[in-house]
């Protein structure tokens, strides 16, 4: 193996970690904090891509303004599909399987409209910096990879900044533990993950951004990032973004380094098999309690 | 013995159903029509066996029909072995995987099992991809016999009727399994694990029983489907539409009662057949997912759930 091969499958495994953390912040609130389950998410990614896609090709705007201005939008989608679940599923009680049908359907009805929207060709998007390369020495430093690293690092780390420091960021991390106390502290636990969940749904949409400045997208992709999304907060211990960030730097050298070494066809089995053996023999994550 | 009438009386209309419509309709599309909705009437009943009974959503559906899809490809290069071999090598394969499965991931929350279901399609999905021995991402053909056996005149009109035995098969056996003991701790499985645990019901072994049963069955149901199409590529029979499809029609038929998957199926899929002429596949697909929205949402309990209430 030679070492600058090694180097380039380093340097990528880590630019794509940054971009996975921005994929899977959103699971870690929804699943790790507020036990919602939703594997629709990868879905919400694919309208993030394709609403860049559109503006960019419509207009010309770069994927990650459309994203920063549609994140309201995507809020707002999280916020009412939050109360339509929470109204059907969440305050019937014991239904949580009904709920994942449920989010099961959301996932490939959007599949589907997105295939009759635009079709099943792949989509790009056009910027002047996705065909430019930096290069230090024998590592290449392409700008595809880093402006997304750079976009979801900054990301993740201003939630877990706002989580940890805001009153209403500690609302979200006490949701999940314990609801009655919150309700004793003056504080409507179905708001707070209503507000959470729409917070989760627009990172979705800006993970979808920066997919489509990575590769090109088509509507079936999503379900390919089911696994990933949920195998980062898993392995990182469930609803700690820290731990999020180290599971997406696993992951993103894992793949880099099997599309590498044994060919990109096997690199979709990565993430699938690394949840495969962490919910088998680690179900509480790498720094579970 | 009321399992075994029961059973006496599925194949019996089987048979029955069968040779009526061979001898009676000429158009080959209906037998072609007929195969895949009762090829839905196993899956969707294989499904429930786990996710109706038991309480375990498998998205992985389409995974266990693709096995016995490539069971028979895997079977049919190796030695062209006869038909019912080939069902017994699908049901066998994807049975012991579904054993495999549920080791793996039944100690843990049922959302993490559903979770992993996705993971284990997936991963099969790969190693299918990339394995040259039955065609990879290709695909492989089989080659059909120039004149069926056992006297049909088509190999339609004789899957048609190896399929009807199958439907009838996995009905009995989803009935049986209802009415036995076996049913009832998997429903106490069902509405609370932690209390069936406490009451001695052996959890562990009745889920595994119920993993390997849904996933045999799905694999029984995938294995005839390389002779239906004479091809088989891995997005086909990977499709999450088999994964929709045999989670909407138990919920929209209902869970709880083996007639619930039937019901929902032929519904389901007779509608799907019909709109198949009518519409292009995907608004097919997109009305599939739909329904299966709002019916979890506004009709939890199917259409078997509307007469239990009066």
């Amino acid at each position: 193996m030679s070492g600058s091969l090694f180097a380039n499958a380093l340097v990528s495994g880590l630019l794509l970690a940054g971009f996975y953390a921005a994929v899977s912040v959103g699971i870690a609130i929804a699943f790790g904090m507020l036990d919602v389950v939703n594997i629709a998410h990868p879905a919400f990614i694919l309208l993030g891509s394709y609403a860049a896609s559109v503006a960019n090709s419509a207009f010309g705007i770069d994927p990650i303004l459309t994203a920063a201005a549609l994140s309201p939008a995507f809020f707002a989608l999280g916020a009412v599909l939050y109360r339509l679940y929470h109204a059907s599923f969440e305050r019937r009680g014991r239904e949580p399987l009904r709920g994942l049908a449920f989010f099961f359907g959301i996932l490939f009805v959007t599949e589907v409209a997105l295939i009759l929207a635009f079709g099943v060709d792949y989509r790009s998007v056009n910027t002047g910096y996705i065909g430019t390369t930096w290069r230090f020495g024998a590592v290449d430093l392409p700008l595809r990879l880093f402006v997304p690293f750079v976009v979801s690092l900054a990301m993740t780390v201003g939630l877990q900044i706002f989580l940890s420091r805001t009153f209403f960021g500690r609302t979200v991390l006490a949701v999940g533990q314990d609801q009655v106390a919150l309700h004793l502290m003056g504080v409507d636990p179905v708001r707070v993950k209503q507000l959470a969940f729409g917070i989760s749904i627009a990172t979705a949409g800006v993970a979808g951004a920066l997919l489509v400045i990575i590769q090109p997208v088509q509507p079936s992709l999503g379900r390919e990032y089911i696994g990933l999304v949920f195998a980062i907060p898993v392995l990182g211990g469930m609803g700690s973004i820290a731990g999020t960030l180290v599971g997406a730097a696993v992951l993103g050298i894992a793949t880099s380094f099997t599309a590498t070494f044994f060919g990109p066809s096997w690199a979709p089995a990565v993430s699938f098999g690394v949840l495969l053996l962490a919910l088998a023999f680690r179900p509480s994550g790498l720094f579970g309690r | 013995m009321r399992t075994l009438t029961f059973t006496g009386i599925a194949v019996g209309i089987a048979l029955l159903v069968a040779t009526a419509t061979s001898v009676l309709v000429e158009n080959e599309y209906f037998f072609s029509a007929s195969y895949t909705v009762l090829q839905f009437v196993v899956l969707a009943t294989a499904w429930n066996i786990l996710g109706g009974f038991t309480g375990y959503v498998n998205f992985g559906s389409a995974a266990f029909f693709a096995l016995g899809a490539y069971s028979g490809i895997a079977l049919d290069k190796l030695t062209s072995a006869p038909l019912p071999l080939v069902i017994l090598a699908g049901a066998a394969v994807a049975g012991l995987v579904g054993l495999g499965m549920g080791y793996l991931t039944l100690r843990l929350r049922g959302v993490f099992f559903a979770i992993a279901t996705i993971a284990l399609a997936e991963v099969l999905f790969t190693l299918v991809v990339n394995w040259d021995y039955v065609g990879g991402a290709r695909g492989a053909y089989v080659a059909l016999a120039q004149t069926p056996p056992l006297g049909f005149r088509s190999m339609g009109r004789l899957l048609f009727t190896v399929m009807a035995l199958m439907a009838a098969g996995a009905v009995s056996i989803a009935r049986f399994v209802q009415v036995s003991t076996l049913g009832r701790g998997l429903a106490a499985i069902r509405d609370d694990e932690m209390a069936a645990e406490c009451s001695g019901v052996p959890t562990l072994r009745l889920k595994l029983i119920s993993t390997t049963l849904s996933g045999a069955l799905m694999g029984m149901a995938g294995a005839t489907f390389p002779w239906f199409l004479s091809y088989v590529e891995p997005h086909g029979v990977f499709s999450l539409s088999y994964a929709v499809n045999s989670i909407a029609m138990p919920l929209i038929g209902g869970m709880y009662d083996w007639a619930g998957p039937v019901i929902g199926a032929l519904l389901l899929g007779g509608l799907q057949q019909i709109l198949q002429v009518n519409v292009p596949a995907d608004w097919n697909l997109f009305l599939v997912g739909a329904l299966l929205v709002v019916f979890v949402t506004v009709a939890p309990h199917g259409i078997m759930g509307w007469t239990r209430r009066r």
